[in-house]
């Protein structure tokens, strides 16, 4: 395998009594790739984060994540990552700052560096006057970005994102994936599940999970020739429905 | 440690940005002990009642001065007939008539015996009880007074002395009640819910990807309840001194040490509780139902454990805060110290460690 893979996974599995939840999975992603993760609901993506990020041990199989592997070094893992879960997951009776300043103190970052980062943040996204407001009274699209933000705070070598655009507007969207963007180009490998399939065509490469399964990986455009299909919506399609 | 500081400051914020876990924290114990000193209670006061005296002679009326002249009885009304006896009762104020018969002197001093009827307003048992207790208590030092020229032969005289509560306030018996049911809401309840709450919110997982270990998680939660419910305890206790006047005989610190342990027992029940239920409504009722009921109707605190029947008496052995009830009445009513409650405290104890082990355990097998 070549070092700049930041996550390498092989037959990896998950068992929940006989059924297969997650069934011998073999995949990597590159450094600083952004890396779409796709399958209906159900078809086992959640399962199969969760074992990446180091909260679900799984039954079998190998992975590495930013070089630690999951059975073993699931606390070297959590160091070295981000994650922003589908649902909003800020402190809604913290204010923007806050929150800030909590995420920044559990992973561990020191009150000079937590400050510094705050200004930079808030700059970037705009939120100056609402530095001190609770996050709950924030529009959703604002929470979104901020959440993502914060799980970036400690510089991880990956970040996780669970469906992280699910019902905010579409121009939020876009705004939300320039920010990803810039976060891969400074290096971060950004490893994303969403029912968009819009969002796919925006991803250097995606995988397909049908019931346990991953039955197509590849570029957006390689995956459009392999099945003949004008759009990743047409892709997504054809596989799901067998 | 700096991680974990941050983490508590957090978790004040939601306490004291919450008006309504602020209200459960600091209102309720206040207001409680307020209502069991001050409305509860089991002693009686004025009670209004009425007199029908078919005699209407030199004694009747002594014997009604008397009634009358005590703190316990306020005469509200006379009446004439047995009829008017049903409607005074209907009317709710009056709570017991007392009915003299005719020649009530007469028969005194000719036959040696005189009747008087106390009938009471029974829709309240023990109000009904402790009333004809009292008029009972009257009648008798009248009687004696009358005898105390005639020297009887035989003659024994009961002297009862009332320890450790002579003057039978109930707040004596209500503070630790209330104690016990408080430290056992804000500490179980409030902290299955904060724990709840965060399930319910999502930012569990955040916390459980951090690199926060779970048990730090689980002690970042629970630090700020032992902290406010000591503080709950030292206003109990404060209360119950100042304005209940209602002495602590037996070691303070010993109170205080007793206090943390029930309290750590009854956190770790919350962290029991936060693993079974997946929203914090679940959590409230669980903690409702399945500690503060037990708590106030098995824990002896109003109904006596002894007059229970058998299996609920066995039941009441598996509630801590009847243990701790114990403990507290020895410590602040008789004053004794730890070698007359030591087996209580281990018991306490023990099961204490039980359920430590239990949650940590449970909360594992959920992080699965």
């Amino acid at each position: 395998m070549k070092n700049n893979n930041v996550i390498e996974a092989q037959e990896l599995t998950k068992m929940f009594g006989d059924f297969a939840a997650v069934n011998a999975i073999s995949f990597n992603v590159k450094k600083g790739e952004i890396f779409g993760f796709l399958g209906a609901n159900g078809a086992g993506k959640t399962t199969a984060m969760k074992m990446l990020i180091g909260i679900s041990i799984p039954t079998s199989g190998k992975a590495k994540v930013a070089g630690f592997d999951v059975f073993t070094q699931a606390e070297d893992i959590k160091k070295n990552i981000g994650y922003m879960s589908q649902r909003f997951a800020l402190y809604d009776d913290l204010t923007v700052k806050e929150n800030i300043t909590f995420f920044g103190g559990i992973y561990g970052l020191s009150r000079k560096q937590i400050k510094e980062k705050a200004t930079v943040l808030i700059e970037e996204l705009g939120l100056e006057k609402v530095a001190n407001t609770l996050v709950g009274a924030l529009p959703l699209g604002w929470k979104q970005k901020l959440s993502f933000s914060v799980s970036l705070l400690h510089d991880p070598k990956i970040v996780f994102l669970d469906e992280p655009t699910g019902g905010v507007d579409p121009i939020t969207r876009r705004q939300f994936w320039e920010m990803i963007y810039k976060a891969a180009n400074q290096g971060t490998t950004v490893f994303v599940t969403t029912h968009y399939m819009d969002e796919a065509e925006y991803c250097d490469r995606v995988s397909i999970m049908v019931n346990g399964k991953i039955e197509a990986l590849g570029t957006p455009k390689k995956l459009k020739e392999q099945f003949k299909a004008d759009n990743m919506n047409d892709v997504f399609l054809k596989l799901a429905r067998g | 440690m700096k991680r974990f500081i941050g983490f508590i400051k957090k978790e004040f914020y939601h306490i004291f940005r919450d008006r309504r876990s602020l209200f459960i924290l600091f209102g309720m114990p206040i207001a409680q002990i307020m209502l069991f000193g001050f409305a509860i209670t089991n002693e009686i006061n004025n009670v209004d009642i009425a007199v029908l005296d078919h005699s209407k002679d030199a004694i009747t009326e002594e014997i009604i001065n008397k009634i009358s002249a005590s703190k316990y009885f306020s005469i509200h009304q006379f009446i004439e007939k047995e009829r008017a006896i049903e409607a005074v009762f209907k009317k709710g104020k009056i709570k017991a008539v007392l009915n003299f018969e005719k020649e009530f002197s007469k028969n005194l001093v000719k036959e040696h015996k005189a009747t008087i009827q106390i009938i009471t307003d029974a829709t309240d048992p023990n109000t009904a009880n402790t009333i004809s207790n009292y008029v009972n208590a009257i009648l008798i030092q009248y009687q004696q007074e009358l005898n105390k020229d005639i020297t009887i032969e035989y003659q024994i005289v009961p002297q009862t002395r009332m320890v450790y509560n002579p003057e039978l306030k109930s707040v004596y018996m209500f503070v630790p009640g209330v104690m016990t049911i408080i430290l056992m809401l804000v500490s179980a309840m409030m902290t299955s819910i904060s724990i709840t709450r965060e399930k319910e919110l999502g930012t569990m997982e955040i916390l459980l990807v951090s690199p926060l270990k779970p048990i730090q998680v689980i002690v970042g939660k629970v630090f700020p309840y032992i902290f406010l419910s000591v503080i709950n305890a030292i206003v109990i206790v404060l209360l119950s001194i100042f304005i209940f006047k209602m002495p602590v005989q037996g070691s303070l610190f010993l109170l205080a040490i007793e206090s943390v342990l029930f309290i750590i027992s009854a956190l770790a029940l919350g962290i029991l509780i936060s693993t079974i239920s997946t929203t914090q409504q679940t959590a409230m009722m669980i903690s409702l139902m399945g500690l503060m009921l037990p708590v106030i109707l098995l824990s002896g605190f109003i109904f006596p454990i002894s007059s229970m029947p058998l299996p609920l008496q066995i039941i009441s052995n598996i509630i801590p805060a009847k243990w701790f009830i114990i403990i507290i009445k020895g410590i602040m009513l008789k004053g004794v110290g730890l070698q007359f409650i030591w087996k209580e405290t281990l018991i306490l104890l023990a099961m204490t460690v039980f359920f430590i082990v239990l949650s940590v355990k449970k909360y594992k097998i959920r992080l699965e």
